[in-house]
């Protein structure tokens, strides 16, 4: 039966190429630009640690005093831990793995001939940093927790970086000198960049930002480095430097495997508050300490710009619009086919039958028109990757948005051939037979 | 060959036939109202982007009052060096290369990145904010290669550029903007007027035509131009950033000649290689979310009117192609072509002036939520007119075909069976 209509299907959208034409261009366009958009959203929300992501969590304190305002559209100083609580938390090893970070820019002076100093953004970590987020290396590794211990100038290159400074040779050992000190390479890593930079402080650019170098966040503090990222002192006195426990700037990841480690950390971080809170130094509810899952943390930032918003929900809308159009085109289609579904009638279809005549019909317009739309996605998709935006170089479908396109396509035509075949297959036979 | 009297009747059934129109409307109720909630749809979204391309495009053409065509920065990174040392080899190190006019130090430029942005007070003591303004910390030289036009008070004179203490001058004399002035001494003269940020002092010395600050204001568009321009001697605190004026027909070449040179005057010091460019392109790059955005908008709209185009073009066909034997029956017993065209026309006319009034309130609606989410102001009631005008044209281009082909249908129709 299927094959049936199917062939019914072709040859009625044959007999009017126009009007056929029509609507699988109007779905195309609607089909191309939601998916050009839903992709842009897809691409910004994913997972950027597939496999890892549920058992990472990041953990907030709230150190401020209690008369602290908060600018209003400035960054929030609870979403960064200080120093202190951060060292607090690293040496109470609650967690299975945990590291603490911060981004900073350093000076570079290559010693290659032909390069002039520049600038390189990296990431001051603690040792458990490469586990944690399981970072595959190329060559050598990360460094030991005595390292940190020790203020040890050691540093992790990029791939990138890497062949930058070395060539093809082999960087491990060598030395670079960073932010005016010398340290010695002991590892390369592969090619790695989460995308977003979920464990970067949220007021950079996550979608373009890698890491080029990582050493130990003791030598970053002890050598009082350039940090980058929001930095926001509170209180009196000394709120500046960056050991205080009045500046919050140091981003803080541990590995939980199970539930109950979950829980026991929660409940780890409300302890810690309360106690911090009886020695004097909190002054708000131990339970305002939180533990964000990744992608709950991502979607607490809520990255996505307020541009790309606007263009989904406006692209959303022509989908719309367009679905309007079609069901507005296919209802004068099949209502002029009155007798010829009246005599398939009175040969005995059912009203079952023709409904879904006519509902196949509309779902090859939607493969059509998915076709059409997918290629005006992969154009949409190619002039978003040519704009100046963070997220821009991103924006390519994968395979589960490409079969989601065709999927769209023929719901949406489905969906909108739906009022218009229910109201043909309701036509009376016999009325119709007469008049012919 | 018509008689006079033919026209007369002719001319009766042009003004009587909206009714045949509505009731023939009224049998595919379903379509039409599709068809003119597109075209509400359209008229809505339609009049929002135009309203939104408009906003950025005035964002866009922001007046910065300084001659961007003539000036460029130099930027440098130089945390330890000597100050005073790389100042003085930078202004005459520079200065010397041909078709330079003036160099002189300057903390930030109009759409670089910000240095000064500080709150100021109308009190010594703090109580009544102004605002958050941005601060201009600009050495001897500046003020005229600027290009600043001062409407009020006179330019800075030499006395007036005293040592940097933190970031600014402890008690100076600074020039503000009109904009500001307004904003902060709304229906008196400026001249001479007092303000505070922190410990700093400040007095009104001069009013500024325009002088945007480098960034966008937080406050929006009417904060864009809260700057205040603080002539400073160069020192520790201010350094490291350079303003070059050279004749507009050589600046590229200008620039690329003291990129180049930097190299050699200060070794030990890093090119900024971003900021280091023309106030053009520095401009061209702050706006350039905003076009893509426009540009976008533009796609959208043209999009949308070409699908509402098409729906109409589509609907209008079928039901030509339906009503051939009614069309080949009204010409038969004397209607004209142009009485068939005119039908078409005519109900166009109608489907498109419903679906326009309900677009005007779904445009209201959308600018409502826009308002709430995204910080736009009210849509001016002069969009919803060119909005519904711009939908009857297109309504009439799309039916104009498809009449016409009803226009060419012959009498003859009539007689023959279906």
């Amino acid at each position: 039966m299927f094959t049936y209509y199917l062939d019914l299907a072709r040859r009625s959208l044959r007999r009017t190429p126009v009007l056929t034409g029509l609507m699988v261009l109007a779905i195309g366009l609607g089909i191309g630009a939601s998916m050009t958009m839903l992709t842009v959203l897809h691409v910004m929300t994913d997972d950027p640690m597939p496999g890892r992501s549920a058992q990472l969590y990041t953990p907030h304190l709230d150190p401020l005093p209690l008369d602290h305002k908060r600018r209003g559209d400035g960054p929030d100083p609870t979403a960064d831990l200080t120093w202190p609580d951060a060292m607090a938390l690293l040496a109470a090893r609650r967690g299975v793995r945990q590291a603490a970070m911060a981004g900073g820019s350093l000076l570079l002076r290559p010693e290659r001939a032909g390069l002039r100093p520049f600038y390189v953004a990296g990431r001051y970590a603690t040792a458990d940093f490469f586990a944690l987020f399981g970072v595959p290396f190329e060559r050598g590794g990360g460094w030991s927790a005595a390292a940190d211990a020790a203020d040890a100038q050691v540093v992790v290159l990029s791939d990138a970086l890497a062949r930058k400074l070395f060539g093809a040779g082999n960087a491990v050992g060598q030395t670079v000198h960073l932010g005016e000190h010398d340290f010695r390479v002991i590892g390369v890593t592969a090619d790695w960049a989460p995308k977003p930079l979920f464990y970067a402080d949220q007021t950079g650019t996550q979608y373009s930002d890698a890491d080029l170098f990582f050493l130990p966040l003791s030598v970053a503090v002890s050598q009082k480095f350039q940090v980058s990222g929001n930095q926001s002192g509170w209180g009196k006195g000394d709120s500046m430097s960056l050991t205080s426990a009045n500046m919050s700037w140091l981003q803080f990841w541990v590995q939980l495997d199970t539930p109950a480690q979950v829980a026991a950390y929660r409940q780890y971080l409300v302890d810690y508050s309360a106690q911090q809170k009886a020695l004097g130094r909190f002054q708000r509810p131990p339970t305002n300490a939180k533990l964000y899952g990744l992608m709950g943390w991502l979607a607490h930032e809520n990255l996505v710009p307020n541009d790309v918003d606007l263009q989904l929900w406006l692209a959303l809308g022509f989908l719309f619009v367009c679905m309007l159009n079609i069901v507005a085109l296919l209802l004068a289609k099949f209502l002029r086919r009155g007798g010829e579904i009246s005599v398939r009638r009175a040969l005995g279809a059912r009203r079952r039958d023709i409904f879904v005549q006519l509902g196949i019909e509309s779902a090859l317009i939607g493969v059509a028109g998915g076709v059409l739309g997918l290629a005006i996605a992969q154009l949409g998709l190619w002039s978003i990757r040519q704009r100046p935006d963070d997220y821009a170089r991103l924006a390519q479908m994968d395979v589960p948005m490409l079969l989601g396109t065709l999927a769209l396509a023929v719901v949406a035509s489905v969906l909108a051939g739906l009022l218009p075949s229910w109201r043909a297959c309701r036509v009376a036979p016999a009325l119709q037979l007469k008049t012919m | 060959m018509r008689t006079p009297n033919q026209s007369a009747f002719h001319k009766g059934t042009a003004t009587m036939q909206i009714k045949p129109i509505l009731s023939a409307l009224r049998k595919h109720r379903l379509a039409t109202l599709l068809i003119a909630l597109e075209v509400a749809l359209a008229c809505a979204v339609l009049c929002n982007a135009c309203f939104l391309i408009a906003s950025r495009m005035e964002a866009m053409n922001i007046h910065s009052g300084v001659d961007e065509a003539a000036l460029a920065q130099i930027t440098l990174d130089c945390d330890d060096c000597n100050a005073n040392d790389v100042n003085a080899r930078v202004l005459s190190g520079l200065g010397k290369l041909p078709s330079v006019q003036s160099v002189s130090v300057i903390n930030a430029v109009p759409f670089g990145n910000h240095a000064g942005t500080a709150g100021i007070t109308l009190d010594a003591a703090g109580q009544h904010s102004g605002g958050v303004v941005d601060f201009y910390v600009a050495g001897p030289g500046s003020f005229e290669a600027l290009g600043l036009q001062v409407v009020a008070g006179s330019a800075p004179a030499q006395g007036d550029f005293q040592a940097v203490e933190n970031f600014l001058p402890a008690d100076a004399s600074v020039w503000v903007t009109r904009a500001l002035a307004g904003h902060l001494w709304p229906d008196e003269s400026p001249l001479g007027k007092e303000f505070w940020m922190g410990k700093y002092h400040f007095r009104v010395a001069g009013v500024l035509a325009h002088f945007a600050r480098p960034g966008g204001g937080e406050g929006g568009p009417s904060t864009r131009e809260w700057s205040v321009f603080v002539p400073a001697l160069p020192g520790k605190q201010l350094t490291n950033n350079y303003l070059l004026r050279a004749d507009p027909a050589h600046l590229q070449q200008v620039l690329r000649d003291a990129r180049a040179a930097i190299a050699s005057i200060v070794p030990e010091a890093v090119l900024d290689q971003q900021a280091s460019r023309t106030i053009g392109e520095l401009r061209d790059s702050y706006f350039q979310a905003d076009r893509a955005m426009a540009g976008i908008l533009v796609g959208v709209i043209v999009a949308l009117l070409l699908v509402t185009a098409l729906g109409i073009v589509g609907l209008a066909s079928f039901w030509v192609a339906q009503r051939r034997k009614q069309i080949g029956i009204r010409r038969a017993i004397g209607a004209t072509r142009g009485d068939i065209l005119r039908y078409f026309q005519t109900e166009n006319f109608l489907i498109v002036t419903f679906g326009i009034a309900l677009g005007m309130l779904l445009a209201y609606v959308i600018n409502a939520v826009l308002m709430k989410f995204y910080e736009l102001p009210h849509l001016p009631l002069y969009y919803l007119p060119m909005g519904a005008l711009a939908l009857w044209v297109l309504g009439q281009l799309a039916v104009l075909g498809p009449a016409l082909r009803a226009a060419a249908v012959p009498p003859v129709v009539a007689t023959r069976s279906v």
